[in-house]
Order: C-alpha cells, then sequence, then structure tokens
C-alpha cells in the first residue's frame, strides 16, 4: 500500500534510469532531508548536536568510504584509521599553513591527499586478494601511525606530538577550534556528508560502481568481459580513501578539536568502521549510515538510560554496555547476515507487494 | 525490538526531565573516572580517594560553607572520545553547571584545554596534561600545580645526579625512558633532551605502544645497551609490566625510578619481593594515618557510603584523589570568599584557582599536617610550588616511603621551554597573552 507503483510510468530512459526511480523513495530522501537540515537543529541542544549527531555523521562518511572499497569493490581494508590520520594530518598541515584557502577547499584537498596515499597502498591488491590483501593494508595502518608519531614535521614540533586545530570560519561563522558554533558545525558537516553520499549512490549505479562490482563478484569474469581490473581497483583504493580522508579531516577538525595519532587513529578505528559496514550493510549507502548510528549512538544511549535513567554505577553500566551492544551484534546477524539495510530492503519489497506479499 | 525502541525513546526523553529537578543550590563536581579497561588499577583507587573526600565534606560539614556537593561520575575509559562525550554531557548538569574538571588523562585534558576557557569551566591537571599550561598568562583557565612533568623530569636528573656523586659525575653516563607512546609519555622527552645537553649524559628512548602489555623487546633493549638509569613515564598495566621485566633481567630497582603516575602499590606488588628498592617521583605523603582518614572512615564507611575497601584507604593513588579533591574544594571555597556568595559558578571557581594558597597551616586545620608541600597560585604561575621528592617501595613492609626532601626543580631548563611552548600554542590559536599586573 504504502509503496505500490501502480501509476508510476516512465515514458523515458532517464526518468527510468533516476537516482531514486520510486516516488516513494525520493518523498522518503526529501524529507530526511528536510528533517536534517531545518528540523534536528532547531530541536536538539549542544550535547545532541556535539557529543551524538557529529560523530554520527564523521563514521558514516568513513564508513561510506569503506564501504565503496570493500563493499563495492571487495577488497578488504584494515587501514582505515589510519586513512583518516592522513586526511587529519594533511587538513592540519594545510590548515597551519595555507588557511585563507577556506576550510571546505581544505578539507576536499586533504580528501585528495588522503586519495594519492590510498592508492599507493591499494597497489598491492593487483597481486594479491581478500585476507592477504586485509594483512597488506595492516602495514599501511601500522606504518603511517608510526611516521605520524615519530616524524615531528607532520605535528609541527610539539612537545606532546598532539595536533589543535587552529580556528577557521565559512562565510564569517566559526565552524573550528573551540569557539565554533555546535550548529553550524552540524550543518558543515551534514551538508558535505548528504553531498557525498549522494554521489556515492550516484556513482555506485553508474558504470564505474558497476565495474567495482564486477570485480567484487568475480575478477576474472571481470576481466574477461573487458573490465580492467587495475583501473578499477586503483579507483576504488582512490575513491574510498577520498571519503575517508575527509571524513579523518572533519573527525579531527570539527569534532574532536585535538589529537594524537596514536590514540584516535588506532587499529580499533579501522575495526570500528569495518564492523559498521558489516552490521549495517556491505554495498549499500543506507548500510554505512545504519552500522554507525548503531555503534556510535547505542552506546550513548545505552550508558545515559543505564546511568542517568536507572541510576547505575558508571562502571557497571560500562561493563553492560560491552555485553549489551556485544549480544545485538550477534542477534542482528542471526536475524539478517547481509546487514540492517538488507532488512530494510525486504520489508521494502514486502510492502510493494502489500497486502499480499508472498 | 519494538518495544526496545519505545523504551529507549521514552528513557531519552525522560532523561533531561530528571535532570531538570534540583532544590538547593549545589556544587556540581563531575569525576571523569575509569573503573574499566587496562588503565582501572591505576583509575579505581583514585577516582575513590577523589570521591570520598568529598562525600566526606558533605557528611562532615555538609559540603563546602554549607553548599552540599554534586558529585557526577562519568566512565571515560581513559578514551579521549569518551572522555568529550563525558565532557559534553555533564558541563551544565544543574544549577551551578560543572565547576571544575579533573579529567586524570594528559590526553582528555589537550582535547578540554581550548573547550574550558569558551565554557568557563577551570581545567585543574593536577600534575599531569599540558606543561606548558603553567604559563598562566596563556592559559588561564588551566591548572597543573604542585609540579610538571618538566619539573619532575629536572629533579630526577638532580637526584641522579646526587647519587653519582655530582652533576659533573653525569658526563658519560646512559639515562633511559621507557615511555608510554602517546602525549602523556613524549611530555619529558625534551626536558630530558635539554637536560643531556646541558650535563654531558646519552639520553635514551624506548617508547611502549598502548596498553603496555608487551614490553620484551623494550627491556631486551635496555639489557643490550646498559644504561645506568632508566626512567618510566608509564600508566596502567604497563608500570606492572615494566616493573617485573625490570626484575626479571636483574636490573638494579634503585636505578629504576618513575614518574609519580607509575609510584603506586598496583604498580609493585605484582613483581612481589624483586620490587624492592624501585623509586617514583611524589608530592605528598602515602599512608592512611592523617586525620583526614579517620573522619572518612567515620563519617563515610561507617555509613556504608565508602567507594572502595576500607582498608585501600591511604594507598599512594588513593592519598592523590584525596589531595586533588582537597585542593579543588579549597578553590571553590575561596571562590566563595572571594564573590560572596555561596552561587558560584566555572568563572568564579577559576578565580579562587587562581587566588589559592593552601600553607602548613591550612593543611593542619585540613587533617593534613605534612601531607603535601604548601601551595601558593598567582596569576602568571598555575604551577605552583614545582618541587618534587622521591620515595621508595620497601617490599618487605609493603609500604611506600618517602626517601628524599622536595628538590626544586632546574627552573633554567623548563623556563624558557615553557615560555616557548605556550607561545607556539599562542600563536596556532590566536590567544594573546594576557597581563597579570
Amino acid at each position: 500500500m504504502i509503496y505500490r507503483e501502480t501509476g508510476q510510468f516512465k515514458a523515458n530512459y532517464q526518468d527510468d534510469q533516476a537516482l531514486f526511480p520510486i516516488a516513494q523513495d525520493r518523498y522518503v530522501i526529501f524529507g530526511i532531508l528536510i528533517v536534517t537540515f531545518a528540523v534536528v537543529p532547531a530541536l536538539l541542544n549542544e550535547y545532541w548536536l556535539n557529543a551524538i549527531l557529529l560523530p554520527f555523521l564523521i563514521y558514516s562518511l568513513a564508513a561510506l568510504g569503506l564501504n565503496i572499497l570493500t563493499g563495492y569493490c571487495g577488497q578488504l581494508s584494515l587501514g582505515t584509521g589510519a586513512f583518516m590520520a592522513v586526511g587529519a594530518f594533511s587538513v592540519y598541515k594545510m590548515m597551519v599553513a595555507i588557511p585563507e584557502l577556506g576550510f571546505i577547499p581544505l578539507v576536499l584537498l586533504s580528501g585528495l591527499v588522503t586519495a594519492a596515499v590510498g592508492t599507493l597502498f591499494g597497489l598491492p591488491s593487483l597481486r594479491i586478494k581478500g585476507f592477504y590483501l586485509a594483512v597488506a593494508t595492516l602495514a599501511a595502518q601500522f606504518f603511517l601511525i608510526w611516521m605520524f608519531n615519530k616524524v615531528g614535521w607532520f605535528f609541527n614540533y610539539s612537545a606532546s606530538g598532539m595536533i589543535n586545530a587552529p580556528p577557521m570560519t565559512i562565510f564569517g561563522v566559526i565552524v573550528t577550534g573551540p569557539e565554533a558554533n555546535p550548529v553550524a558545525k552540524y550543518y558543515l558537516v551534514a551538508t558535505i556528508v548528504a553531498v557525498f553520499a549522494l554521489a556515492a549512490k550516484n556513482i555506485a549505479r553508474g558504470r564505474i560502481g558497476r565495474n567495482w562490482m564486477a570485480i567484487r563478484d568475480m575478477d576474472i569474469a571481470a576481466e574477461l568481459i573487458g573490465v580492467r581490473p587495475l583501473v578499477a581497483k586503483l579507483s576504488a583504493f582512490a575513491v574510498s580513501s577520498f571519503y575517508v580522508g575527509m571524513a579523518g579531516a572533519l573527525y579531527f577538525a570539527v569534532w574532536l578539536g585535538s589529537a594524537e595519532p596514536t590514540e584516535a587513529f588506532d587499529i580499533n578505528q579501522s575495526f570500528l568502521v569495518l564492523f559498521m559496514i558489516i552490521i549495517g550493510g556491505l554495498g549499500s549507502v543506507l548500510g554505512s549510515f545504519l552500522g554507525a548510528a548503531f555503534l556510535v549512538i547505542m552506546p550513548i544511549l545505552l550508558k545515559n538510560i543505564m546511568v542517568d535513567g536507572l541510576g547505575t554505577d558508571t562502571s557497571l553500566a560500562k561493563h553492560f554496555e560491552f555485553i549489551i551492544v556485544g549480544a545485538m551484534i550477534i542477534a542482528f546477524l542471526i536475524v539478517e547476515p547481509h546487514g540492517l539495510a538488507r532488512l530494510w530492503r525486504i520489508a521494502k519489497e514486502k510492502l510493494r507487494l502489500w497486502p499480499f506479499p508472498y | 525490538m519494538k518495544k526496545l525502541t519505545r523504551m529507549m525513546v521514552a528513557a531519552s526523553l525522560t532523561v533531561p526531565l530528571m535532570c531538570g529537578i534540583a532544590s538547593a543550590y549545589e556544587l556540581v563536581m563531575p569525576t571523569l573516572d575509569y573503573r574499566t579497561g587496562p588503565y582501572a588499577p591505576n583509575g579505581i583507587p583514585f577516582a575513590n580517594g577523589y570521591g570520598d573526600y568529598l562525600n566526606m565534606l558533605n557528611e562532615r560539614d555538609g559540603g563546602i560553607n554549607g553548599a552540599r556537593i554534586s558529585l557526577v561520575p562519568c566512565e571515560t575509559g581513559y578514551n579521549t572520545k569518551l572522555g568529550v562525550e563525558c565532557y559534553e554531557n555533564t558541563k551544565n548538569e544543574g544549577q551551578s553547571g560543572a565547576l571544575v574538571y579533573q579529567p586524570l588523562s594528559t590526553g582528555i585534558t589537550y582535547q578540554l584545554i581550548p573547550k574550558a576557557s569558551v565554557d568557563e569551566i577551570p581545567i585543574f591537571s593536577m600534575g599531569y596534561g599540558r606543561t606548558s599550561a603553567a604559563n598562566g598568562k596563556i592559559f588561564p583557565w588551566v591548572f597543573n600545580f604542585p609540579a610538571t612533568y618538566w619539573s619532575q623530569a629536572t629533579v630526577f636528573v638532580q637526584y641522579i645526579g646526587e647519587r653519582e656523586g655530582g652533576m659533573e659525575n653525569l658526563k658519560g653516563k646512559k639515562i633511559a625512558l621507557v615511555y608510554h607512546n602517546s602525549a602523556y609519555g613524549k611530555e619529558p622527552i625534551r626536558t630530558l633532551e635539554k637536560a643531556a645537553e646541558k650535563y654531558g649524559f646519552e639520553f635514551l628512548q624506548l617508547p611502549v605502544d598502548h596498553p603496555g602489555q608487551e614490553q620484551k623487546s623494550t627491556w631486551l633493549q635496555i639489557r643490550q645497551n646498559r644504561p645506568d638509569w632508566v626512567l618510566m613515564w608509564g600508566w596502567g598495566v604497563m608500570n606492572q609490566v615494566a616493573i617485573k621485566e625490570a626484575a626479571s633481567i636483574r636490573f638494579p630497582m634503585d636505578h629504576f625510578i618513575g614518574v609519580w603516575w607509575s609510584g603506586s602499590e598496583n604498580d609493585v606488588l605484582p613483581a612481589g619481593e624483586a620490587a624492592n628498592g624501585y623509586l617514583s617521583g611524589a608530592f605528598h605523603q602515602p599512608g592512611g594515618n592523617f586525620p583526614v582518614h579517620d573522619d572518612i572512615r567515620k563519617h563515610v564507611y561507617d555509613k556504608g557510603m565508602g567507594l572502595g575497601d576500607r582498608d585501600r584507604i591511604g594507598e599512594v593513588l588513593y592519598n592523590r584523589g584525596l589531595v586533588a579533591a582537597m585542593w579543588a574544594s579549597e578553590a571553590i571555597r575561596k571562590a566563595m570568599e572571594i564573590h560572596g556568595t555561596n552561587e558560584v559558578r566555572g568563572k568564579h571557581v577559576r578565580d579562587g584557582f587562581e587566588a589559592l594558597e593552601v600553607d602548613e597551616n591550612r593543611l593542619k586545620e585540613l587533617g593534613l599536617a605534612n601531607f603535601t608541600i604548601p601551595v601558593k597560585i598567582t596569576c602568571e604561575n598555575h604551577e605552583g610550588p614545582g618541587q618534587v621528592a622521591l620515595q621508595q617501595w620497601d617490599a618487605k613492609a609493603k609500604q611506600w616511603k618517602l626517601v628524599t626532601g622536595f628538590y626544586e626543580p632546574l627552573r633554567d631548563i623548563t623556563g624558557p621551554l615553557i615560555a616557548e611552548d605556550s607561545a607556539q600554542y599562542a600563536a596556532e590559536n590566536n590567544v594573546s597573552e594576557r597581563s597579570c599586573n
């Protein structure tokens, strides 16, 4: 009923190939965008914006990036934390050296720097696959973090190896540093995430995305039908790293404000983003958001419910949080091994056939 | 699933409502503690000491000058991201808002330093955090008395010089630093490099990665390089592992000095007898026989409100939490005095910190005679006295004991470094130096 498509006729190819061919999908997307940009900032307080939505959006962007590489192109990567660090350190160096370019161009540039680094570390993917590739990207994780920790130039020789985001403005509104307005930060991040999520959806359904998926499903067959593995794999690494690099830049400059490589970008960060896309759904834009929500928002909500709502002791609440989140991950993966996005897809199929789903 | 969602939505809606109810004016003191994770062995006693002292004030005196203290614990797990979430969650708590933050983590302190001046909440990073915050002209909202890591490093160099029979004998000696590979562990490096230049000793750096359970290669390097002295900047499980490793290569314990975060019962007990003679920095006495401890037993533990075990009162880190709570509550008292009201807020407490003076007499009144050094804070000096003593572990008696007096730091080394580092912060963040006259 809700998803009835009766009467939605497509008179030309362009309509048929639209980003959201079903009218209801379009309305939902417009609805989400309206809620994101008009309702949320007006309703929620600083704590929600700063401590919950900002990390959620930034992790969504990182998950989106990894999903392009792992979900769409099938190349397993454990270097997400390091690529986020590349984004963070390059945006830091540029914010100090060339602040006059403006913050958004610097974020995009840091994404490009990360794309270059990511492509370099993607070279082994031409020879090795699967778990072996994961180990090669693990080398990127350890090498890059070691380098950012060791070479003084990256952190401008500060005594502790920490980097601090200097204040920067967009149209006169401060978006980084301590005085930044939480609403402005939210708008900035939400805009970047929205634009690049739509871009990802677009790339994925086009020629490039189809090449990636062909490589993912069977690389030899893809090669036989004329997909060039070199171009497809390296472009996946480049685009994925571009997203992850931007996420790292926002993570450091907008959300945290200061960071040290060993803690903020360690291997756990790589695993966290990988778990996001596994739980959310491999090869799905929606899945990246669902996975990030599950692993970022859920623990905070659980903590707040237990500590503020039920008055549980803080350490006990922390232990319970581990248990509950762990149990929920297992439960969800048993119910639907293909992730939360797949659950939504099944629901949608059923809704299209409702009231007679089969 | 639907039910769970509904419950969560309901709970998240009721949470802010419940926080809004407050009757009398309460002094909100959030504690960012960590009772879970690899740093919990050290985080727990500190949090217990901090909370017990403030609860004791509530029970014995009805709070500070009659205003009750409301403790708001938040679990960080020593994780920077969770620390930031805790800060955002607690900063507007209650009527007063958070009055002072003590993150007990150098990483979280670095996050909070820029935010503190905007939110007008002072940060009291007692003997940790950013060393150059000692410069009150650039960092008006941060206090790191009674001494910084850099002061401590120079005190260790002096102590080593003394043991070697004079500073001139340091020439040609080899001193190694085993450090937690993070902002915290890297703090003393620059100071030690300068000291090495000045006194002509050789300086070896040996990083240990988080969480520090694996140190075989570090201690193999020490066995190969044979340093005369080993310094350690460790925290959490890293400490006990290092001391056990040192014992297993038979490194002389009385030539092994830990920072004051690497010298508690939890760190040395696992190594047993072999840890005998291990040294560490200190700025207060160990032991639970001061009058204030009796008050805590009587007013808190006898009523069943104690946060920890009764027999662990007086451990080194318990006392450290206690002294942190003492200085913070004295600063609030001072703020009430300056502003003539009990309804102080973060910005008033900052004034209280800046005018803080806890001398011998005041310590005696508080039941802490000779417990720690007298402290006097001024507008330009947020480090206070900067003096450090050394304590030694007696494995037979299972006791720490102060074995030296309080040393003056080598200000000719730390002074220029603090000026340089704070100037760099000021330049990067467009902060201008305030005048202190």
